[in-house]
C-alpha cells in the first residue's frame, strides 16, 4: 500500500474525532443513528450483546445487508471482519467499505496472525487493551485504534482499564531517556520507530477511540475525559428503551464531555439502559482474542 | 487575533495548531455560552456535516453563528465546513445548513474512502502550489452572485471566496503548508481595521 493511502486513511479517522460511531443492524437503525448525529455507523448482522447471547461462530455480515446500509446513509459505513480473516477483508474492500474493524467481537479466524493491513487500500481500525497491542496493530497497518473493552456487556470497566493502561504506558515512555526506548520496544514487542513516536509526541500516531461497554452519556464522557478521541457505542443504543433519545444524548455528551451541567441534563429521562452483564458474570472474554 | 473554532465534532485541533503556528490565538465553541466571547473570525472544520448540523441546532448555536457571518465576520470552512456554508446541496436548498454563501455543493463527490486522494494545486492569490488532501470530500458544483472560484482540480471547483467567507473542499489543516490559514488571517486583519 502506498504511503499516501496510509496517510489518507489516518486522515479519515481524524475527521471522525469527537464523534460517536454506532452499531446498526438495519437500514432503519442506520438512519436513526445518522439523524441522531453519529459520525459513522458500524454495519453488522447482530450487535455484540446478541452475539454473546447466541454463542457459536460469529462471522462477517452478509455484504447485501452492508450494502443496504451504505445506500441508506451518507456518513461513513464500517463493517467487521474476523481477526486474521484477510479474505473477509478483501470482500469488504470490494464493496468499498469506508473502514474495516478487524474485531475480537467476531470469532477469530487465526490465533497467531492478524491481517497484514498494509496490503489493503481501505482503512482498518483494531482493538487494543494496552500500548503493545496498539503499536503492533499500527505496525501491521491499522490507521485507527480503539480500546477493546468488553463488547456486548454494557459494563464499561474493561474499556476504562484499557484506556488507562494505554495512557499510563504512554506517559511512562514520554519520560524515558532515548537509550531506554530500545529496551522498551523489545518489552512491548513493537517497532522502535513507533515507540519513538510515542516518546516524542505523547500520543499514538493514529486516532484512539473508546469501545466496549459504553451504555450511557456518562460512560461516554468518562472515556473522553480519560483521553479517548471519540466513542464507539455497540449494544448500548439499540438494546435500550429509547434508542433515538439515548443516541442523541451520547452524541452531545461526547461534544460537551467536560461540562457536568450539560451531562446532567442529557442523562435525564433516557428510559431504560441496556440491562448489561457484570464482567464477573461472563464466560467469554472477547478482549482476550488477538494479542 | 482571536479565532473561534467550532469544536462540535471533527478535526478542530488541527486547525488550532495551524493558527497557533501563525501567532493567532483560538478558543473552542462547544455550546452557546462559548459563543459570547470576543472573536475576530470563525473556523468551521472538517468532520461529518450531518453531525455538526444536528449539534448546531440542538445546542442553540445555529442562529447566532448565521447572524454574525451574514454580518461580515470572517469565516473559513473546510470540507464539512464548506458544506455547511453552501446554500444548496445536490440541486436542493438546505435550510438546515448555515447557507451564507452563494454556492451549490456536491457532497461525497468523490465517492467513499477509496476515492479520497492527495494532490497539489494552485489557489488564486497564493504564490506556491498548495498541498490538497481530499477525504470523502465535496466539491463546488456552482457559484453565483459575489462568490468567486479560487481553485479548480480536474475541472471541479475546490476553493472559493465570497467577501469574508473562505472555503476549501480539501483539508489545509492536515498538511504542513500554512498559506491558506495565512490567507484567512489576512482577511481577518483587514476586517478588523
Amino acid at each position: 500500500m502506498a504511503e499516501n493511502r496510509q496517510e489518507l486513511n489516518r486522515n479519515l479517522a481524524q475527521m471522525l474525532k469527537g464523534g460517536v460511531i454506532m452499531d446498526v443492524t438495519t437500514p432503519e437503525q442506520a438512519r436513526i443513528a445518522e439523524e441522531a448525529g453519529a459520525c459513522a455507523v458500524m454495519a453488522l448482522e447482530r450487535i455484540p450483546a446478541d452475539i454473546r447471547a447466541a454463542g457459536g461462530v460469529s462471522r462477517m455480515s452478509d455484504p447485501k445487508m452492508i450494502k443496504s446500509i451504505q445506500e441508506a446513509v451518507s456518513i461513513p459505513v464500517m463493517a467487521k471482519c474476523r481477526i486474521g480473516h484477510f479474505a473477509e477483508a478483501q470482500i469488504l474492500q470490494a464493496i468499498e467499505i469506508d473502514y474495516i474493524d478487524e474485531s475480537e467481537v467476531l470469532s477469530p479466524a487465526d490465533d497467531i496472525y492478524h491481517i497484514d493491513k498494509n496490503q489493503f487500500d481501505v482503512p482498518f481500525v483494531c482493538g487494543a487493551k494496552n500500548l503493545g497491542e496498539a503499536l503492533r496493530r499500527i505496525a501491521e497497518g491499522a490507521t485507527m485504534i480503539r480500546t477493546k473493552g468488553e463488547p456486548g456487556t454494557g459494563d464499561v470497566i474493561q474499556a476504562v482499564r484499557h484506556m488507562r493502561m494505554m495512557q499510563s504506558e504512554m506517559r511512562r515512555i514520554v519520560g524515558m531517556t532515548e537509550n531506554e526506548l530500545y529496551e522498551e520496544a523489545k518489552q512491548l514487542q513493537a517497532p522502535y520507530e513507533l515507540v519513538r513516536f510515542v516518546h516524542d509526541n505523547g500520543k499514538l500516531p493514529v486516532v484512539n477511540f473508546a469501545a466496549g461497554g459504553v451504555a450511557t452519556p456518562a460512560d461516554a464522557a468518562l472515556m473522553m475525559q480519560l483521553g479517548a478521541e471519540g466513542v464507539f457505542v455497540g449494544s448500548g443504543i439499540f438494546k435500550s428503551g429509547n434508542p433515538k433519545k439515548r443516541a442523541c444524548a451520547i452524541v452531545k455528551a461526547v461534544t460537551n464531555y467536560n461540562d457536568p451541567k450539560i451531562l446532567a441534563e442529557l442523562s435525564e429521562d433516557l428510559g431504560e439502559a441496556m440491562v448489561g452483564i457484570n464482567e464477573q458474570e461472563i464466560a467469554l472474554l472477547m478482549a482476550e482474542r488477538g494479542k | 487575533m482571536e479565532i473561534a473554532v467550532l469544536a462540535l465534532q471533527g478535526a478542530f485541533i488541527e486547525h488550532e495548531k495551524m493558527l497557533h503556528r501563525l501567532g493567532a490565538t483560538s478558543f473552542e465553541i462547544r455550546q452557546a455560552s462559548d459563543w459570547n466571547r470576543h472573536k475576530d473570525g470563525l473556523i468551521i472544520p472538517g468532520g461529518e456535516s450531518t453531525t455538526m448540523t444536528k449539534l448546531l441546532h440542538e445546542l442553540q448555536l445555529f442562529h447566532p453563528i448565521q447572524d454574525v457571518i451574514n454580518g461580515g465576520l470572517p469565516v473559513f470552512g473546510t470540507c464539512a465546513g464548506l458544506i455547511l456554508l453552501g446554500k444548496e446541496e445536490n440541486g436542493k436548498s438546505t435550510p438546515l445548513h448555515l447557507g451564507t454563501m452563494d454556492m451549490e455543493v456536491c457532497r461525497n463527490a468523490y465517492g467513499r474512502q477509496l476515492g479520497s486522494f492527495y494532490t497539489e494545486g494552485k489557489v488564486e492569490g497564493l504564490a506556491n502550489q498548495v498541498p490538497m488532501t481530499f477525504i470523502r470530500a465535496p466539491y463546488i458544483k456552482r457559484l453565483w452572485g459575489e462568490a468567486k472560484c479560487l481553485s479548480e482540480v480536474d475541472g471541479h471547483i475546490v476553493a472559493a471566496r465570497q467577501g469574508n467567507q473562505l472555503v476549501t473542499a480539501f483539508h489545509p489543516e492536515l498538511n504542513e503548508d500554512l498559506s491558506l490559514h495565512k490567507l484567512f488571517l489576512d482577511i481577518v486583519s483587514s476586517y478588523k481595521s
